[in-house]
C-alpha cells in the first residue's frame, strides 16, 4: 500500500518495539538459566529444565532450572549464611544497595520491558510505561525506608530467611514488591517466579550480581508449584510472602499452620466498580479500560463487576461498547496495541470456560468486531450484561478481559452488592460528589478504594485486601511491618506447658470446699447466658481448693456470641472519642472494685500477681482509652495529584483465646486495643480462671459498653478456639494460648483466611508494658485501607 | 474502528452526510434550541482527563509510511496562520505561496504522492488581509479564514462585531473564526452566550463558522464542555480551543473534553460539528497526537479538513523536516525548507 493509499485509510499501521536487545541477552546465556543462588548460577541440582515460551507466538524463549526440594535447599542455605553479615550492615549500607538497585533497573529498562512483554504477552506500552517505573520507584522508595528503619522502627528486627513466591501477571512488579521491603528491613530472600513467567527474574539476579549484592542476600530459584512447595515448608524459612490464587493462598496457610512463619498473602478479587449517576461518564469508561482491559484483565486487583446506578445504565453500556469498539488487540510488541495476549493456554480456556458457563447461566454476552491475531493466545474484550449476583460471573474469578454488569438503585445497594464477595482487595467509585464518593469508599470492604481512578499503585501506598483477598499490606509503612517483628518477641522464650491447678488432684476436695458465693455465666450481647450445654466445669486454686464453677461453653455458645458480636457493629462507628469514653469507665469501675477482684484472684496466682494484675490491669485500659483516638491512619504522598488516605479500619469480629499466664491482665491486654480499634470480640478467657467472667461482665455492665461489642464464652479452649477459627463471621482470631492452640488458630482459620495473631508459643511478659501493650497490638486489630482520591478542576 | 472505515468518499456537500458515528450518517450542524438541563448535566472529571490526555500518548504511535502518511494529513488540515501586530500584506502573500506548495516538488515526488495534490486547508489571517489572501489563493482550493469578533478578547460592541464579520465574509473569507464572550461563561449566562452565537452564525451566512472558546482563559474543563454545548447549540460549525493569545492554548485534556462533546452532540442531534485545536501545536510528533485523538474519540471520518484544523504557523515547517527524515534517512534543518 502506497502512502497515499495510507493517506486515505488513516490506519495506525505496525509499530513494532525492536525485541533484538532483549533476544541477545537470552542468547548471552546460551538461553537457558540455572538457579541463582549464592550469586552463582547453579544447575538443577535433580528434576532437570522447562521451557518458558511467548504467548503471543508460541516461541521457545528460553529453558529455565525446575526447581527441587534440594535446589531449595540450597537457596535458603545461601539466605542463612548470608543473613548475620547483611543484618550486620549499617542501614545506610543497605540503603546503598536498594538504590543502585533502583538506578540499575532505570538503566536497563528497556531490556526489561521488552522481556517481561515477550514472556507474558502483556503490552509493551504496559511493561515500558507502568511495571518497571513501579519497579525502580520501588526500589527508590525502600532505599529510603532501609536508611530509615533504626529511627522509624526502633525496637524491631528481621524476620530472617523468607521465602517469596510471586504470580506471572506483573512479573518483575511483584518481584520488586517483594525483594525490596524484605531488604530494607534486613532479611534475606529465596524467591521463586511464576512457572510461566521467570524470565524477568532472572535477569534482575543478574542486576544483583552486577551491583554487587552480598552473595546469597537474594536467591531465585525457578519452578513450579512444587517448588514452591518445598520453599514454604523449609523449615528456615522465618516468613513466606505469596501472591497468587486463592486457592494456593489458601493451601500455604495450611502447610504453614504448625510453624512459626509469619505469612502475607496477596490473593484473589472480584473488585467492583460503582459508577454513580453523577460520574463522568466518559472517564468512567476509560477508567473501565485502565481497568478490567489492563493485562488482559489479568489483575488481581481488575475491577470486574461494573456496578451502575439504574439511571445511567443504558447511556452507560452504550459508551462501554463504543469504547471497546476501538480497543486494540495484537502483537504486545506493537507499541499502539491495548490488548496482548493471555499468558497461557490454560489461562486461556479457564476464560472461555467460565464466559461460556455465565451464558449458561442467562447472562448476555457482547464482544466488538476487532481484529485478534491468527496465532497466539487471544481473548476479545467482553461484556457481559443481565449478570445476576447468584451467577458465576459474578462470583468468582476469571482472570481475563470480562466484565460483568449488574445495576443498582441507590448507595446503600450499591454498597451491599459491592461487599457482596468472598474477597476484598479493591474497588472504585465514580461519582462527582465527594459526599457521595467517601460515604461508599468508607463502608466498601476492600483494602484499596480508588475514588475516580483506576489501577493507581505506588511503593508509598500500602495495597492487600480484606477477606479472603488476603493479609498484609506491600508498600509504604504497612508493608515494611510484614517484614518486621518487635525484637524481644524474636527471642522472647517459649511458654512453658501449662499446669491447670485441676489437674494437681486435691486429695480433701470436700473439707476445702467453700461455700460457692454466685453463679458465673456466659457473657453473650450484654447478657448473662446460661451454657448451651448445661454443665460446668470445676475451678481450682493454686492449691487445688474448688473455687467455683465455670459454664461449659460449646459451639452454639460460640454461634450465638459471633452473632452478638455482629450485631454489635454499631460500636465501629462509635466515634473515637466515645469508645475512649467506655474504656475509662471500665477503667474507673475496675479501680472501684480492685480489692474484691484482687481477692479472688489471688487464690489462683497469688497476691503478689493478683495485685498487679488488678493495679497494671487498670494502667492498660487507661493506654488502650487514650490510644482509641489516636492510632491515627496517614496520608500517602504518592506522585500523582492526589490524596491518598490510609485509612485504619478495623477488622470486625475478632476472637480472642485468652493466656493462662496472667488470667485479668492477659485478659485486658487483648481485648481492650481490639475494643479500642473498634472491633467486637468474642472471648474465651484463661481455662485456669475463666471465674473472671463473672468480675468483667458486671464491669463491662456498669460501664456503658454497648451490648455485644465484647463476648465471653468459657470452657476449654481446644474446643472453643476450633469453632472461633473455623466460623466464617469471625474476621481474626487473636491465639495467645501455648504454642499447639497456635497452631490450631492457623489451620482451623483456613476456610474464610482469616487473619491470626498469635504468640507463637513463647511467653509474653504480659506485667512489661514494652511486651504487654502498644502499637504492635493495635496494628494487628486493624487493616489498612488506601483510599484514592484524585484532585483538580 | 471499522465503524468509520471508508469513510473519506464523502463529499463536502453540506446536505449530504458528511461523516459517520458508529454507522450513523450525520449532517452538517444548524443548530438547536439553547438545551439548559444538557449543560447543567455536563460533568468533567478533571484529574481522570489529564490521564487520558496523559496515556494516549503512549497508546498510539504511527511508523513509517504510516507516519508519513499521517503528516500528509495534519499538512491538509491545517489553518496556516499568521496574526502579528507586524503582518504586512507581502507576509500574507508568502504565506499563501507556503499554503499552495506546502512540501517541497522533490519530496513530494520521493514520497511518491502527487496525485494527492496535498495543500493547506486554509489560510488564517486578520480581516485586513483578507483580501489579499484570496486574490494569493485563487484557483488553489485554500481557503481563507479571518478571526473576527474583536479577537482576540471579544469584548468590543456587539453590533461592530457582527459587522465585523459581514466584512470579511463580503470580501470572500470562507472561513470566520468568532471568539466568544468569555464572562458569559464565567456568569453561566448561557442564553446570552447563546444568543451571541447565533448573532454571528447568522452574520456568517454561507462562510464556516468556527467558534473560539478561549480555553486558557476558561480555564476549567467543565466550563470548557458546557461552552462547547452552547456553540454546538448555535450554530457553531467547528468549536476551536483558543485564540493562541492565551497563557495556554491547546492542550490534549482540552481536547479529549471539545471531542467528547461534539460526540455526545453528534449522538444526539446526528448533527457532526468540526473541531479545531490551536496555539502550542508545533511538532510533528504532536500532529500525530491530534490526529489519534480523533480517530479514538470521533473515528476516522473527522480526520479530514472538513471536520478538523489545526491553527498553527510553526508546525508545517517542522513536518517538513519528519517528511524529508523518512525520505532521506538523514535528519532535516529548518533551512532546507522555503519559509512561508
Amino acid at each position: 500500500m502506497s502512502i497515499a493509499e495510507k493517506f486515505v485509510a488513516m490506519e495506525y499501521g505496525p509499530a513494532p518495539e525492536d525485541p533484538k536487545e532483549a533476544l541477545a541477552w537470552l542468547d548471552l546465556h546460551g538461553r537457558r538459566f540455572g538457579h541463582f543462588i549464592d550469586n552463582t548460577w547453579r544447575p538443577p541440582t535433580e528434576d532437570g529444565y522447562f521451557e518458558t515460551a511467548d504467548p503471543s507466538t508460541g516461541e521457545k524463549l528460553a529453558t529455565v532450572a525446575q526447581g527441587s526440594a534440594s535446589d531449595i535447599d540450597g537457596a535458603v542455605r545461601a539466605a542463612s549464611a548470608a543473613l548475620p553479615k547483611w543484618q550486620a550492615l549499617t542501614p545506610h549500607a543497605r540503603a546503598r544497595y536498594l538504590y543502585a538497585l533502583a538506578r540499575t533497573v532505570q538503566k536497563h529498562s528497556r531490556r526489561l520491558a521488552v522481556l517481561e512483554t515477550m514472556d507474558n504477552g502483556k503490552p509493551i506500552r504496559e511493561s515500558r510505561d507502568i511495571d518497571i517505573p513501579l519497579v525502580a520507584r520501588h526500589f527508590y522508595h525502600h532505599a529510603g525506608w532501609a536508611q530509615l528503619l533504626q529511627q522509624e522502627f526502633p525496637g524491631y528486627t528481621a524476620c530472617g530467611v523468607v521465602g517469596q513466591i510471586i504470580p506471572w501477571n506483573f512479573p518483575l512488579l511483584m518481584l520488586a514488591w517483594k525483594i525490596a521491603p524484605a531488604l530494607a528491613t534486613g532479611n534475606t530472600v529465596v524467591l521463586k517466579p511464576a512457572e510461566f513467567t521467570p524470565l524477568t527474574a532472572l535477569a534482575f539476579a543478574e542486576i544483583c550480581s552486577e551491583i554487587g549484592l552480598p552473595r546469597g542476600v537474594v536467591n531465585i530459584v525457578t519452578g513450579d508449584g512444587s517448588t514452591g512447595e518445598a520453599l514454604v515448608k523449609h523449615p528456615d524459612v522465618a516468613k513466606i510472602a505469596f501472591t497468587g490464587s486463592t486457592e494456593v493462598g489458601r493451601a500455604i496457610r495450611s502447610a504453614t499452620a504448625s510453624s512459626h512463619k509469619r505469612l502475607s498473602l496477596e490473593l484473589g478479587g472480584k473488585s467492583p466498580f460503582i459508577i454513580f449517576e453523577d460520574a463522568d461518564l466518559d472517564s468512567a469508561v476509560e477508567g473501565l479500560v485502565d481497568g478490567i482491559w489492563f493485562n488482559q484483565g489479568q489483575v488481581c486487583c481488575a475491577g470486574s463487576r461494573l456496578l451502575m446506578q439504574e439511571s445511567i445504565a443504558e447511556a452507560l453500556i452504550a459508551k462501554v461498547r463504543e469504547r471497546m469498539s476501538t480497543l486494540r488487540a495484537g502483537a504486545p510488541l506493537d507499541k499502539s496495541i491495548d490488548i496482548g495476549a493471555i499468558v497461557a493456554r490454560v489461562q486461556l480456556d479457564r476464560i472461555k470456560r467460565l464466559v461460556e458457563q455465565g451464558v449458561a447461566e442467562g447472562a448476555t454476552c457482547w464482544q466488538p468486531q476487532i481484529e485478534l491475531p491468527s496465532r497466539g493466545l487471544y481473548y476479545p474484550p467482553t461484556l457481559l450484561s443481565n449478570v445476576h449476583p447468584t451467577s458465576i460471573v459474578a462470583q468468582r474469578e476469571i482472570f481475563g478481559p470480562v466484565l460483568a454488569t449488574m445495576t443498582f438503585r441507590t448507595p446503600s445497594e450499591a454498597v451491599e452488592l459491592a461487599n457482596n464477595t468472598l474477597y476484598g482487595l479493591a474497588a472504585c467509585v465514580w461519582s462527582e460528589s465527594i459526599n457521595v464518593a467517601l460515604h461508599v469508599a468508607s463502608q466498601l470492604k476492600a483494602g484499596v478504594v480508588w475514588v475516580n481512578c483506576t489501577n493507581l499503585f505506588d511503593a508509598s501506598c500500602g495495597f492487600g485486601g480484606y477477606r479472603e483477598s488476603g493479609y498484609g499490606r506491600e508498600g509504604g509503612r504497612e508493608g515494611l511491618l510484614e517484614y518486621l517483628e518487635p525484637a524481644w518477641f524474636r527471642s522472647a522464650p517459649a511458654l512453658p506447658a501449662a499446669k491447670l491447678p485441676a489437674d494437681q488432684k486435691s486429695t480433701d476436695d470436700n473439707l476445702a470446699r467453700p461455700a460457692i458465693d454466685r453463679t458465673v455465666k456466659l457473657y453473650i450481647g450484654g447478657k448473662q447466658a446460661r451454657p448451651d450445654s448445661g454443665y460446668s466445669m470445676e475451678i481450682r486454686a493454686s492449691d487445688g481448693r474448688l473455687l467455683g464453677e465455670a459454664p461449659l461453653g460449646n459451639r452454639k455458645d460460640i454461634r450465638n456470641a459471633v452473632e452478638a458480636a455482629h450485631k454489635a457493629s454499631g460500636w465501629a462507628k462509635t466515634t473515637a472519642h466515645s469508645r475512649a469514653q467506655v474504656l475509662y469507665y471500665v477503667a474507673e469501675n475496675l479501680s472501684q472494685r480492685s480489692e474484691e477482684i484482687a481477692r479472688r484472684l489471688a487464690a489462683v496466682v497469688g497476691e503478689t500477681q493478683a495485685a498487679s494484675e488488678v493495679s497494671l490491669g487498670i494502667e492498660r485500659i487507661f493506654s488502650y482509652a487514650a490510644w482509641a483516638d489516636k492510632f491515627d491512619g496517614a496520608v500517602h504522598n504518592p506522585p500523582f495529584r492526589n490524596i491518598a488516605l490510609a485509612m485504619n479500619e478495623p477488622l470486625g469480629t475478632v476472637g480472642i483465646v485468652c493466656p493462662n499466664q496472667a488470667p485479668l491482665l492477659g485478659f485486658l491486654s487483648l481485648v481492650m486495643p481490639v475494643l479500642a480499634a473498634g472491633n467486637a470480640a468474642v472471648v474465651v478467657p484463661s481455662e485456669m480462671y475463666p471465674l473472671i467472667t463473672a468480675d468483667l461482665y458486671q464491669l463491662f455492665d456498669t460501664s456503658d459498653l454497648p451490648g455485644g461489642a465484647v463476648n465471653i464464652v468459657t470452657g476449654y479452649t481446644s474446643q472453643l478456639l476450633k469453632t472461633l477459627a473455623e466460623h466464617d463471621d469471625v474476621d481474626a482470631i487473636w491465639c495467645f494460648g501455648d504454642g499447639t492452640s497456635a497452631a490450631a488458630a492457623k489451620t482451623y482459620s483456613i476456610g474464610n483466611l482469616k487473619q491470626v495473631f498469635t504468640n507463637e508459643g513463647r511467653a509474653i511478659d504480659w506485667f512489661d508494658v514494652t511486651q504487654g501493650e502498644g502499637r504492635w497490638f493495635l496494628q494487628h486489630a486493624v487493616q489498612v485501607k488506601n483510599i484514592w482520591v484524585p484532585y483538580g478542576e | 474502528m471499522t465503524d468509520h472505515a471508508g469513510v473519506d468518499t464523502f463529499a463536502a456537500d453540506s446536505h449530504g452526510p458528511i461523516a459517520t458515528l458508529g454507522g450513523r450518517p450525520l449532517i452538517s450542524n444548524c443548530g438547536i434550541p439553547l438545551n439548559l438541563d444538557w449543560v447543567q448535566q455536563v460533568r468533567v472529571n478533571t484529574s481522570a482527563v489529564e490521564r487520558r490526555a496523559q496515556s494516549h500518548v503512549a497508546r498510539r504511535t504511527v511508523k513509517k509510511e504510516w507516519q508519513a502518511a499521517w503528516l500528509l494529513r495534519a499538512v491538509s488540515c491545517m489553518d496556516l496562520t499568521t496574526l502579528s501586530g507586524d503582518d504586512t500584506e507581502e507576509r500574507v502573500r508568502r504565506l499563501c505561496a507556503k499554503a499552495r506548495h506546502p512540501i517541497q516538488d522533490d519530496l513530494v515526488k520521493r514520497l511518491g504522492i502527487e496525485e494527492l495534490d496535498i495543500k493547506v486547508a486554509a489560510v488564517c489571517v486578520y480581516h485586513t488581509f483578507v483580501e489579499t489572501a484570496v486574490r494569493a489563493l485563487e484557483g488553489s482550493g485554500v481557503r481563507v479564514a479571518a478571526v473576527s469578533t474583536g479577537f482576540p478578547a471579544g469584548l468590543s460592541p456587539l453590533t461592530e462585531r457582527v459587522a465585523e464579520i459581514r466584512r470579511s465574509v463580503e470580501a470572500g473569507a470562507n472561513d470566520i473564526d468568532v471568539v466568544i464572550t468569555r464572562a458569559h461563561v464565567f456568569g453561566g449566562k448561557w442564553q446570552a452566550l447563546y444568543d451571541e452565537i447565533a448573532a454571528f452564525k447568522q452574520a456568517s451566512g454561507s462562510a464556516h463558522m468556527k467558534v473560539i472558546l478561549g480555553t486558557g482563559d476558561l480555564l476549567t474543563l467543565r466550563n470548557v464542555a458546557r461552552a462547547s454545548f452552547v456553540a454546538m447549540m448555535a450554530g457553531a460549525d467547528f468549536i476551536k480551543t483558543s485564540t493562541g493569545k492565551e497563557p495556554t492554548n491547546a492542550t490534549l485534556p482540552v481536547g479529549f473534553v471539545m471531542t467528547r462533546a461534539i460526540r455526545e452532540y453528534a449522538q444526539e442531534t446526528g448533527m457532526a460539528v468540526g473541531f479545531k485545536p490551536a496555539g502550542g501545536i508545533r511538532t510533528a510528533k504532536q500532529s500525530i497526537e491530534w490526529l489519534a485523538l480523533m480517530k479514538e474519540e470521533l473515528g476516522t471520518s473527522w480526520m479530514r479538513s472538513e471536520l478538523f484544523r489545526f491553527g498553527a504557523s510553526g508546525l508545517l515547517n517542522d513536518i517538513e523536516r519528519q517528511l524529508e527524515h523518512y525520505a532521506t534517512g538523514r535528519y532535516s534543518a529548518d533551512y532546507r525548507h522555503p519559509v512561508a
